[in-house]
């Protein structure tokens, strides 16, 4: 079970069964013949925050479209809340935030309407809003910070901005399961630092939340559990167990940048533990020894 | 000429039931073609409509040796066309406009040596240019049922629809057979280009599926209005540029398009966001608040 303090179970309604991710020997193999995962498992249980950490090209973003079917397994299954995943999708549990949008940035569409979008899964099939569906939709905007924009034709915001949007529709969509592929890049700290505090917040009310990301400074931050991969799961678990330097020498091989700073050399207080900078991207994480005590900020 | 003389003159359109006839027909089919236009402008897929319109000619040729009704000959053949296009496409790294203009010659080039092999097909020629001024009770009756159904259909799916063609992937997330929606799409557009032929002929039905589009796109940012005001601009030019051909002795299609054509020009000029005055007044107004 999960390493975060249980989530009392009574937040989670009781019609849905508790939102889970199960991947079970999962082998993803393109029309190309390149199988970017092989034999990759792992489970995880509703009030959670999961890290899904690798290299560039590990197939991070391969598992999130394999556990939204839009990649067929050729071996292994994903299964979501316990259901197949088109059922899964059918049900509204699933939102899901793919890396980079491939939407047409000059449709005619504003903020608010992309928003709603989320809420289409709910309607009937006119798609005709109630006045339950604007309230949700007011409510993920203001929730992301993007209100004062949201009469804006969704191509005249900043790529941050964009996100934020995005990431309002899946909130609108009030899936059980919420998939977020790379959410920080391109994001400035204030943003990340409140996507993360929204991310806490669904976590207590029962929500999954599955994140990629290459800002191994913040995942001991919020995440209570970490798959690493390369290609297949290397490990996975709590974040404690897992999330250590020889796991992510072993994720990361001669990629991390590495820095080991000898204590009395560099400071003049009495402090001699061993300090490991490990990064990837712009935020660093920081090891005091063997155990990450302490973060670094971005713009340090 | 005196003013109630004059008046009387305008009117004379109206006491001819083929005039009658010709003007509801073009509107019906006018508003169709126009709400279809508001999606392929936006796909990028303009150039399908004048596609399938080609394409179509095997079809109404092979109805026409098989003495089965043109319509559904050509419609059957312009299924077959965006059928291939997609198909092409999916197995392929051809670009769009490649694969689009592979399938469409290949499919005109058969319907010509149809055509010239057995020559029972000789109006062809009222298929490539239209005429709605002479069209039968028969033909009537299919353009406005193609028109009807397409009309209903799409005003039940045009939030789906517009969720597909903006981001796929989330319109599959929330559960949308995306798949199903493309082939409803292109059934759809192959019937009213069939529908559209009648009226203005297999030349010009790119106008119909793609100015009032790209005239309501400069006009506004929401796809709801973009919609209506397409269906509007395409129901309006149509029947206007149908009551028109009576003085002009029969171009329907020509009036129709030109009619088209310059409302679009007018919003090219004096839309009040996305207009070319618009932009120069703003910059303008920047020059006059820097010192
Ligand atoms: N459509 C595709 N066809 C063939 N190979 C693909 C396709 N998409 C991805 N790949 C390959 O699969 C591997 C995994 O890709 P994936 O996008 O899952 O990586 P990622 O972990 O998300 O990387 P990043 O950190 O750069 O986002 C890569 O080697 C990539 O080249
Ligand atoms: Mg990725």
């Amino acid at each position: 079970m999960t390493a975060h303090p249980a989530v009392p179970g009574s937040v989670v309604p009781v019609a849905t069964p508790g939102a889970s991710i199960s991947v079970r020997n999962l082998t993803v193999t393109y029309p190309n013949g390149f199988t970017a995962v092989r034999d990759a498992s792992f489970e995880l249980d509703p009030g959670t925050i999961c890290a899904l950490v690798g290299v560039n090209g590990s197939g991070k973003s391969t598992i999130f479209k394999a556990i939204m079917g839009f990649v067929r397994p050729s071996a292994g299954e994903v299964r979501l809340c316990g259901l197949p995943v088109e059922e899964a999708i059918r049900k509204n549990m699933v939102a899901y935030v793919p890396q980079s949008e491939d939407v047409d940035w000059n449709f005619p569409v504003l903020v608010e309407t992309v928003v709603m979008m989320g809420r289409y899964g709910h309607m009937n099939f006119l798609r005709i809003p109630s006045r339950a569906d604007r309230y949700k939709v007011d409510e993920a905007l203001e929730r992301v910070g993007m209100s004062a924009y949201r009469h804006r034709q969704i191509g005249e915001l900043s790529g941050g901005q964009r996100k934020r949007v995005f990431l309002a529709r899946s909130l609108a969509q009030e899936g059980r399961i919420i998939l977020l592929d790379e959410p920080f890049t391109g994001v400035d700290v204030k943003t990340e630092t409140s996507i993360i505090a929204l991310l806490r917040e669904l976590r207590a009310s029962g929500h999954l939340m599955l994140v990629s990301t290459h800002n191994l400074g913040s995942v001991p931050e919020f995440c209570d559990r970490v798959v690493l991969i390369n290609r297949t799961v290397l490990a996975a678990g709590p974040t404690a167990e897992v999330f250590t330097q020889r796991n992510l020498e072993l994720a990361f091989g001669g990629v991390l940048r590495n820095f080991q700073l000898g204590g009395a050399a560099l400071h003049e207080d009495q402090d001699a533990r061993r300090l490991t900078v490990l990064t990837d991207d712009e935020r660093p994480l920081v090891l005091y020894g063997d155990k990450h005590s302490h973060r670094q900020n971005k713009d340090e | 000429m005196g003013e109630s003389a004059l008046l009387a003159e305008l009117l004379v359109p109206f006491g001819y039931g083929y005039m009658l006839k010709a003007m509801w027909v073009s509107a019906l089919v006018g508003g169709v073609c126009a709400f279809l236009s508001a999606y392929l402008m936006l796909k990028g897929w303009s150039l399908m409509g004048d596609a399938l319109a080609h394409s179509i000619v095997p079809g109404v040729a092979a109805a026409y040796i098989l003495g089965a009704p043109f319509a559904v000959g050509a419609f059957f053949a312009g299924l077959l066309a965006a059928a291939g296009m997609q198909f092409v496409k999916l197995k392929s790294r051809l670009r769009e406009d490649a694969v689009i203009g592979l399938v469409f010659t290949t499919l005109f080039a058969l319907g010509l040596l149809m055509a010239s092999i057995w020559p029972t097909s000789v109006s062809i020629q009222t298929i490539v240019l239209g005429n709605i001024l002479a069209i039968s009770d028969e033909d009537v009756v299919q353009v406005a049922i193609i028109s009807v159904v397409s009309l209903v259909v799409l005003a039940f799916l045009w939030k789906d629809l517009m969720v597909t063609f903006f981001d796929e992937s989330h319109a599959r997330s929330i559960g949308l057979n995306t798949r199903m929606l493309r082939i409803v799409f292109f059934t759809l557009l192959s019937a009213c280009t069939v529908a559209a032929l009648q009226t203005v002929g297999a030349c010009l039905v790119i106008a119909m599926v793609v100015t009032p589009g790209a005239t309501a796109y400069l006009l506004t940012d929401r796809f709801g209005r973009l919609v209506l005001i397409s269906i509007a601009l395409g129901a309006g030019t149509s029947l206007v540029g149908a009551y028109l051909s009576y003085f002009l002795d029969g171009a329907t299609g020509g009036v129709i398009v030109v009619l088209q054509t310059l409302l679009f020009l007018a919003a090219f000029y004096f839309a009040p966001k996305h207009g070319v005055l618009a932009a120069h007044r703003r910059r303008l107004a920047i020059a006059k608040a820097a010192p």
